[in-house]
């Protein structure tokens, strides 16, 4: 087993470099990232969002929490990806070969997916600023919905973990994501549940997205939040923990 | 610290891969400051014996004890007197070649990592290529980048598993060098080999491996003398490592 010795945060200080260097060498990928986000954003904005009846006028500001778990759900293929590069190449083995926190090389990688995601989504924010989004909330508001974001982030981040550690190629590693990118559109993000046929609707009003989009968009809106923002957190961190559980066993057991 | 006279002493390794026996009974010793030669075809098991030793993978059954160390019950103790080259040349592509010495010297808490990378980038005639990113290498520059990451922190036990596979001639011999170099300064190197001239060359002992079982274990000379006397043809004739390894593996097919 490990001994987590007095070394541990300054190996993962280490790692952590390593991938920020990935992350501000591969700027591209932000926009790879980011791109599709906006392209929907675009469409349901311009283009569907006139049909689309919310109860509001400002379609954008009932879109946007949607869109920022989008982001993120694209952005973490790129933990798997890099996850199975260090594998596939042998650099797993060199780190591991050496006497240095087995698991600082993960945390590296996790600390970096919540600084690149941070960035795409702040990308995100100020588009929707240009396309008129607007926001009442105040400082506590925004900080709960950074933290719902960041924690939203970390959950997926360790399911990434789980992809590009038990992966073979990287289409295999990439094929996860597809699943998280389907659950907002059964979701509260781009329309009411209410309009959804009976079974579709007890399927969206129960999945994670529903309740970590309807909290976050009460909190932009500077509207009474309610149960969501606690059903938000359990899902987060829920996932969080059974999803890291499951990566470290499959990191240390390798072999 | 005691000296150990013994670098490496495996006994009776055995290892499977699910129902698959790639080890049977392997047992060898490494003297402090020999250089050691694992030979064996594609295939053989070298690099599950590296990576037992590296305490990347965990053995069935059998011993192996590295610089004093039990691999299964001691592995930071081992990981402490170790460094370790891969098959595979582990560098880190978007990094540069200086980068990657300092992530290693940082992780392995030297003192001062930039004057440690600048020493080994100018051992390794490196200097030029310094800065550049590792992806702009060619196949030479990487292994000896991979060789010198292993070197940072002057392990007195280095693993080897074939380092000149796949370098043209000239970088090889450099490779060969460098080995050199390292024994003279009293490193102990277990190297592995699929050619029969570099186990010639470089190795103080040579354990030939075939099919998961040592099959020969001695000095050059020592195996020299269980090739058939040299024939009388027009010129007496050397037996080289090829010769004694074709007589050896007919003689065992045989049985
Ligand atoms: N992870 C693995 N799972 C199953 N079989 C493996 C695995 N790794 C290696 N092998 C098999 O074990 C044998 C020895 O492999 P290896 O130690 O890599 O040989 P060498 O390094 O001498 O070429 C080979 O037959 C190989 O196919
Ligand atoms: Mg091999």
């Amino acid at each position: 087993m490990e001994t987590i010795n007095i070394y541990f945060f300054k190996d993962m200080g280490v790692m952590f470099g390593r991938s920020m260097r990935h992350i501000f060498r591969s700027l591209d990928t932000i926009m790879t990232v980011t791109i599709s986000p906006i392209a929907i954003m675009l469409l349901f904005v311009f283009v569907l969002g006139g049909a689309i009846q919310i109860g509001t006028d400002n379609y954008i500001n009932y879109l946007l929490p949607g869109i920022l778990l989008m982001t993120i759900a694209n952005g973490i293929g790129y933990v798997s990806y890099r996850l199975l590069l260090d594998k596939q190449r042998g650099i797993f083995e060199r780190f591991h070969s050496m006497p240095i926190a087995r698991s600082a090389g993960l945390w590296g990688h996790v600390l970096v997916s919540l600084v690149s995601n941070a960035i795409s989504v702040t990308v995100i924010i100020l588009i929707a600023f240009i396309m008129g989004f607007r926001s009442p909330a105040g400082v506590l508001p925004w900080l709960a919905v950074i933290g719902i974001l960041g924690l939203f982030t970390l959950s997926m981040t360790w399911i990434a973990v789980i992809a590009g550690l038990s992966a073979k190629s990287a289409d295999s590693a990439g094929a996860f994501a597809f699943v998280i990118h389907l659950l907002p559109f059964i979701s509260s993000a781009f329309v009411p549940t209410n309009t959804m046929p009976k079974v579709v609707r007890i399927f969206a009003e129960n999945q994670p997205v529903t309740s970590i989009v309807d909290a976050m968009r009460a909190l932009l809106n500077n509207q009474p939040v309610g149960n969501d923002i606690w059903v938000a957190l359990v899902w987060c961190i829920g996932i969080m923990i059974v999803a890291y559980i499951f990566a470290m066993r499959i990191y240390k057991n390798r072999g | 610290m005691i000296q150990n006279e013994i670098a490496i002493s495996v006994q009776k390794l055995t290892k499977s891969y699910k129902n698959v026996r790639v080890l049977e009974g392997v047992g060898f010793e490494v003297k402090t400051g020999s250089i050691f030669a694992m030979l064996g075809s594609n295939g053989a098991g070298k690099t599950t014996i590296v990576k037992i030793l590296t305490t990347l993978l965990k053995h069935d059954r059998g011993t192996a004890i590295v610089n004093g160390f039990d691999v299964a019950s001691n592995p930071e103790k081992v990981r402490q007197s170790i460094s370790l080259t891969g098959q595979f040349a582990a560098v880190d592509e978007i990094l540069t070649g200086r980068e990657n010495l300092i992530m290693i010297a940082k992780l392995r808490h030297l003192k001062n990592p930039h004057k440690v990378a600048d020493e080994l980038l100018n051992r390794f005639v490196l200097t030029d290529a310094a800065n550049r990113r590792v992806s702009t290498y060619s196949g030479g520059m990487r292994r000896r980048l991979d060789i010198a990451m292993s070197l940072v922190g002057k392990s007195p036990i280095v693993f080897l598993d074939e380092p000149t596979t796949g370098l043209d001639p000239e970088a090889r011999i450099e490779v060969w060098n460098f080995i050199k170099e390292l024994a003279g300064n009293g490193t102990t190197v277990f190297l592995t080999t699929q050619y029969l001239d570099e186990a010639e060359q470089l190795a103080d002992r040579i354990s030939i491996l075939h099919k998961g079982t040592i099959i020969v274990n001695g000095t050059l000379a020592e195996l020299k003398k269980l090739c058939p006397p040299a024939k009388i043809e027009y010129i007496e004739k050397q037996p080289t490592l090829e010769d004694i390894f074709l007589a050896v593996v007919a003689k065992k097919e045989e049985n």
